[in-house]
């Protein structure tokens, strides 16, 4: 049965040492709350899973917490490079990792056969793409049916998968709208599942038959954190924060700004920072 | 060329509005981020209302009254005909045959149309680890076919690129055809100095328009590989007004919403 917690407790519960976690989030609803809770929790030897790693796992990277990305776009997207990412991979600061790296079709055909409960997905992708020489996870298939060749990848199977949403009700029950990303395929993929949401309403009784719900019983724990995408967004709720992302470029270049930023940022802040971070960003709407 | 000291324009607005008039109405359009971006919106602002913008995160028929930071922000949600989850998105739509043009930029570029924007050196030990591919692998090869605008860098275009993000026409000729690739690919470049097409045969960039002012010899200084002209060289029209207003003004309404007030706050 799901558990609504505070964020902290949701946390320690399901994450652990040497898990493989998705903290998804396509531009749209990154669960950055969650992600700075585990990092104040300090976890260790994580395989970070994420088509397009953000600020986030920058940030984790930067901190030491990965042992191994899987990601299909890593970088700030319409900025430019990930610095802390690109400090590790280039120079093992502050320390090596390894990676596993795919294009979005590839990802998201790995997740959605995670979700359907498939060993592994198959599609027309890769065509003359040099990620398959470096990657041995992408492999092909023949179609026994048109012999046409197609590219497989394994399924993505996380330990567990956070995500933000909009919200729950009292149930327990979540709804995602707007640009719904990979978000339901992350939850369904993984053994455990945490959402954090910006409300929780009595009932879903009012909404459109055909929305994006994900039933109580897909998900382990809920917690209640108002701006905890930011700066990503939440539709419906607050915009992005574009200028924190031109921001995060300054910020991740250098290595000793970067620590004096997440010290008084994340490590010396709390999830309750979140809803002060997202007020000049709400819209009247 | 007496204009070519003052044209009332610069190379990237020649290549943005060059890069408009490419697209039509009955256009399917997978947008990439940057460069392409702004070239889909005006030709959408101007000659081509009814284009269908598709960006990746899932937004079809997107119609955004400033340029996204991000292929995610929440304005291309707010003026789709729909919203679409990311599978849905590569598999249904891309896959499916249904985007007829694929808008991509590049890092570096080689003359057959093959693009790297993943890293600068060796694989395994980069010299610069660059953002990766995204969505354009596969958009170079399911798309019917792809159009790509950059600015000119001996940097950026060169003989050998250092990684295959996205397959162009590989090395050229009928390599696509022997990969099981059936559709076009890169049909058309449109840099801050000219438009370029393949030759039907060997598949290579060869130059067909300069822009105004632009000489051959700046062309060439630029590219990092040996230029081919065609003979009959066309010069590109120049930006017309309203071209060059509506580029401007969406340059303004972006910059004027993406600045924002960050400064010590959280990100």
């Amino acid at each position: 049965m799901v558990k609504f917690l505070p964020l902290k407790e949701a946390v320690a519960a399901n994450l652990h040492d040497g898990d493989t976690v998705a903290f998804e989030g396509f531009t749209h609803l990154i669960p950055t709350a969650a992600a700075h809770e585990a990092i104040r929790q300090g976890f260790r030897e994580l395989t970070l899973i994420r088509m397009t790693p953000d600020l986030i796992y920058d940030q984790m990277i930067g901190m030491g917490m990965a042992r191994k990305i899987v990601f299909s776009y890593v970088g700030n997207p319409g900025v430019g490079l990930l610095r802390r990412a690109r400090d590790a991979i280039e120079n093992g600061f502050p320390r090596s990792i390894e990676v596993e790296e795919h294009s979005h079709a590839g990802m998201a055909n790995a997740y959605e056969a995670g979700a359907a409960g498939l060993p592994c997905a198959v599609f027309r992708g890769y065509r003359g793409a040099g990620l398959v020489s470096v990657n041995p996870n992408i492999k092909s298939v023949t179609c026994p049916f048109t012999g046409e060749v197609l590219a497989a990848v394994p399924a993505i199977r996380p330990d567990v998968t956070f995500v933000h949403a909009q919200k729950a009700d009292r149930k327990g029950n979540v709804l995602v709208e707007g640009i719904i990303g990979i978000q339901k395929e992350a939850v369904l993929a993984a053994k455990r599942a945490v959402v954090t949401v910006e409300e929780v309403v009595d009932n879903f009784d009012d909404l459109h038959p055909n929305l994006s719900v994900l039933p109580s019983w897909t998900i382990a724990a809920i917690a209640v954190v108002p701006g905890g995408s930011h700066p990503s967004y939440t539709h419906g709720y607050y915009e992005r924060d574009n200028a924190a992302y031109l921001e995060w470029d300054e910020i991740a270049a250098d290595r000793d700004r970067f620590q004096a930023w997440m010290n008084e940022n994340v490590i010396e802040s709390s999830a309750d920072d979140f809803a002060g971070r997202v007020k000049h960003l709400r819209k009247a709407a | 060329m007496s204009d070519a000291d003052n044209p009332g324009f610069t190379p990237i607005e020649m290549m943005t509005i060059a890069a408009s008039r490419a697209l039509k109405s009955d256009d399917v359009c997978f947008v990439g981020i940057g460069a392409p971006s702004a070239a889909c919106n005006v030709a959408r602002l101007t000659h081509a209302p009814d284009i269908t913008l598709i960006y990746e995160s899932g937004t079809i028929g997107t119609a955004p009254d400033v340029l996204p930071l991000s292929i995610g922000d929440g304005e291309l949600c707010e003026t789709a005909v729909t919203t679409v989850a990311v599978p849905e998105m590569f598999r249904y739509w891309l896959q499916g045959g249904r985007i007829s043009i694929g808008f991509l930029g590049a890092a570096q570029l080689d003359k057959f149309g093959n693009i790297n924007t993943t890293v600068i050196g060796d694989y395994a030990h980069p010299k610069t680890r660059l953002p990766g591919g995204g969505g354009a692998p596969e958009i170079a090869t399911s798309s019917r076919q792809v159009y790509i605008t950059m600015a000119q860098s001996k940097r950026g275009m060169v003989e050998t690129i250092d990684f295959f993000t996205s397959f162009g026409h590989g090395e050229g000729g009928d390599h696509r055809k022997r990969l099981g690739i059936d559709t076009a690919g890169p049909t058309l470049l449109i840099t801050d100095l000219a438009i370029w097409k393949p030759d039907p045969v060997t598949k290579e960039f060869t130059v067909v328009s300069l822009h105004p002012g632009v000489t051959r010899e700046q062309v060439q200084d630029t590219c990092g590989w040996v230029v081919k002209f065609a003979e009959a060289l066309d010069e590109t029209p120049a930006p017309t007004e309203l071209e060059l207003k509506t580029l401007r003004d969406l340059q303004a309404r972006t910059k004027a919403a993406h600045q924002g007030t960050a400064k010590g706050k959280a990100a």
